[in-house]
């Protein structure tokens, strides 16, 4: 016997809990438990008085699964609102990305070239390297990952995806 | 404001929630309450012998009750103990607090002694839980946990107090109403929802309700409810295994229980109905069988307290979110607001006479050895006219009382559904009998299950809790037995009882009564034995050792395809049908 296995999409959850201990580890447990993926997860705190996070998860699966995904999360105590971003009109998506490159002569002089059309910061730099600080939605991220790759890149940090609705909120 | 200790807090915020029963077993970690709980004129403190048996009995007095069951053991051991029952009451939507010492503060992540991590433990087993750094926060805790067990879909809900916490002081004021920033449950459907329903009913043809637990956990107002609108709308009825008792099993409109071994009608109903109704049940899949196959020429409708419940296995044509009993009164007061009149359903209900014909739960006779289905009749003759609660252990007994013990009303059957916990039914009938102390508590167990918290015979006699223990001994663990008999040819790999106890000494080691029943004759004289013997009374019922349990859907097969005695099972199974567990 083989196991089946289905088509999937890919969605951005934004998620706005309750800033307790323990929050992401009910959030990331829930996933991990039901089989469900997180290919991205951001984190971070966003009210003034500390009370509130919002976590950003990419996700995919069927898009029944992606309904039972926002069912299981609206469940958890300490959650206040999911927003499915993908299902909700157009909207913003962003992460960050620090790329080291190494390189001299030519490549190097390539790299920058690159940098400067993707409108990636150089942040740092020695005679043989630069890290650039790139920010953009995954796929460009994901190209400009791929070109360096070929001129000397050493080492990657991300900081994975977080999402806004377009339009007035 | 006055200052009191964690532990007295604690204990206050329990007698102003209005628990009066606590279930545990002390440790290190739990020395303050215990000592604030010392010779409490109002709270009644239940030794148990095993963290697990306090769990299940917070369980059996939920469900028996209506009121939250509350638990208190130590850290680690006790903790950990305890989470098999924690996660029971959370597939069964139990409301239970589950109150844990921990290590003190500043010992925490140390690996001290009697350390686990019991709020990670518990995470993804209860429904919400708590560790309390603070005396002062002890109270809001409690309130909101109480708060959260008992509404929207309960279950069971865990705080985790470091020993510190208990001892330190802090002012105490008695929390007002709980109002949560995230946790609302909707309990209320909106209007559109009910006419839709209402309309949808009304043009049914051969409608079916199929209800569960969620109608119990109502409160007995679902349960009158839901006769209600089967008498106005006239259509047939069915229920989970944990549904059993929300509708009466001696009217006419009930089918029985449906799924694996639910009945020949029920299952052949709800694959022939053009509308199925569900109420406060969530197509496990011991329901559905084969998925594709289920219910498949109906329109559906759902009512569920629990979002998550809906579409998360079968697609539903209308979901409405809100509590069992509240929707099910909306449903009978559009009903009569919109002046229908009960359809004609002659039709439908002549196709149901026929598959009642069929007669799918009959048994073959016999005058040698006692048949286990027979015990069960017996049983339930003999307590008519009595208050009588039943609990089961899980297998072939469960299913046996689930077909053959007849429930009129709701909260008298305590079962452990979801998740299968053997060990169950023994603890939870002393738990039940805590909460009626005056009603007959009757638990249905099976030989091998029963050993699994055998160790609150103990329990039982030092509270004087005349609790019958009622074992159909059939030497095997028969569900076990009886799906390798089908799946893998008779090979019965680890699934003899050897090594049983004599279980009428072991009663009497423990200042029971014991009884052994082993001759057909003496079967009704027993049981009569039995009810009328005051006290704790095991019964060793010796029955037919290789009964199987009918009719059945074999997994992988749809509701047509039912087993109904053992001439149609071939003995083994396809690779798809196995795994299918």
């Amino acid at each position: 016997m083989h196991i089946a296995e289905e088509q999937n999409e890919r969605h951005v959850l934004s998620i706005t809990v309750t800033n307790e201990a323990g929050i992401l580890a009910r959030v990331a447990g829930m996933f991990t438990a039901r089989g469900y993926n997180i290919d991205s997860l951001t984190v971070a705190d966003i009210s003034p008085d500390h009370q509130l996070s919002r976590i950003t998860i990419v996700t995919n699966g069927a898009p029944h699964m992606i309904d039972q995904i926002i069912a299981q999360l609206d469940r958890l105590v300490p959650v206040h609102k999911v927003t499915d971003l993908t299902d909700n009109g157009p909207f913003v998506e962003r992460e960050l990305a620090l790329v080291k490159v190494n390189g001299i002569g030519e490549a190097r002089i390539e790299a920058l070239r690159i940098a400067d059309i993707f409108r990636a910061k150089v942040v740092d730099t020695t005679t043989e390297s630069f890290i650039f600080e790139l920010t953009g939605p995954t796929d460009k991220i994901n190209t400009f990952i791929t070109l360096m790759r070929e001129l000397g890149l050493v080492e990657i940090g991300r900081t994975g995806i977080v999402g806004m609705v377009r339009g007035k909120g | 404001m006055a200052e009191m200790s964690g532990a007295d807090i604690l204990v206050q915020c329990l007698v102003d929630l209005g628990v009066e029963v606590v279930f545990g077993y002390p440790g290190g970690a739990v020395l303050p309450i215990y000592d604030a709980l010392y010779n409490h004129p109002t709270i009644k403190h239940v030794l148990v012998r095993h963290e697990q048996g306090a769990t299940h009995m917070a369980e059996g007095y939920a469900r028996s009750t209506g009121k939250p069951g509350v638990v208190l053991v130590t850290s680690g051991p006790g903790a950990t103990n305890a989470v098999t029952g924690i996660t029971d009451a959370l597939m069964d939507s139990i409301p239970m607090i589950v109150i844990t010492g921990q290590v003190g503060t500043s010992l925490i992540g140390s690996d001290a002694f009697q350390e686990a991590d019991t709020v990670g433990i518990t995470r993804h087993c209860s429904k919400h839980n708590y560790l309390v750094k603070s005396p002062g926060r002890l109270a809001h805790v409690i309130h909101e946990a109480f708060h959260i067990a008992t509404t929207g879909r309960p279950g069971p809900v865990v705080i985790d107090i470091p020993k510190d916490v208990q001892v330190a002081s802090a002012p105490f004021e008695k929390p007002g109403a709980i109002a949560h920033a995230s946790y609302r449950p909707q309990v209320k459907a909106p209007a559109a929802d009910i006419a839709a329903a209402i309309d949808m009913i009304a043009k049914a043809k051969q409608p079916v309700f199929y209800t569960g637990g969620g109608v119990i956990n109502a409160g007995p107002e679902a349960s009158a409810a839901l006769r209600e609108l089967v008498e106005l709308t006239g259509a047939p009825v069915t229920s989970t295994l944990m549904g059993l008792g929300a509708f009466p099993a001696s009217s006419d409109k009930w089918l029985g229980m449906l799924g694996m071994h639910g009945t020949y009608e029920a299952n052949w109903t709800m694959n022939q109905a053009d509308l199925v109704i569900c109420v406060g049940a969530r197509f496990d899949d011991r329901v559905t069988g084969r998925l594709n196959a289920f219910a498949p020429n109906s329109k559906k409708i759902h009512i569920d307290i629990d979002r998550s419940s809906i579409n998360k296995i079968v697609l539903v044509d209308l979901p409405i979110i809100a509590d069992a009993g509240s929707a099910l009164a909306d449903l009978i007061a559009a009903w009569k607001a919109a002046g229908h009149q009960a359809q004609d359903l002659s039709g439908w209900w002549k196709q149901i006479e026929d598959w009642r014909k069929v007669n799918s739960l009959a048994y073959p006779a016999d005058t040698d050895e006692i048949m286990p289905q027979h015990a069960i009749a017996e049983l339930f003759g003999a307590t008519r006219g009595k208050d009588v609660i039943i609990t089961t252990e899980v297998g072939q007994h469960q299913m046996w009382a689930a077909q053959h013990f007849h429930f009129d009303d709701p909260n008298k059957w305590l079962t452990s559904g979801g998740l299968g916990t053997m060990g169950y039914g023994f603890p939870a009938a002393i738990g039940a009998q805590m909460g009626n102390p005056d009603s007959l508590v009757v638990c249905i167990a099976g030989d091998a299950s029963v050993q699994m918290n055998i160790q609150e015979l103990g329990t039982a006699s030092q509270y004087r809790l005349p609790v019958k223990l009622f074992i159909l001994n059939n030497e095997y663990m028969g569900m076990v037995r009886q799906w390798q008999e089908l799946t893998y040819e008779s090979r019965y790999s680890n699934s003899y009882s050897d090594s049983l106890p004599d279980f009428v000494k072991l009663a009497e080691a423990y200042g029971w009564t014991g009884i052994r029943i082993e001759n057909p004759d003496d079967l009704e004289s027993g049981i009569a034995k039995m009810i009328a013997t005051p006290g704790p009374v095991l019964v060793d019922c010796r029955v037919a050792k290789l009964s199987n349990c009918f009719p059945m859907i074999p997994s992988g097969a749809s509701h047509t395809e039912m087993l109904l005695d053992p001439s149609q099972v071939s003995g083994t199974m396809a690779d798809e049908a196995k795994a299918l567990v």
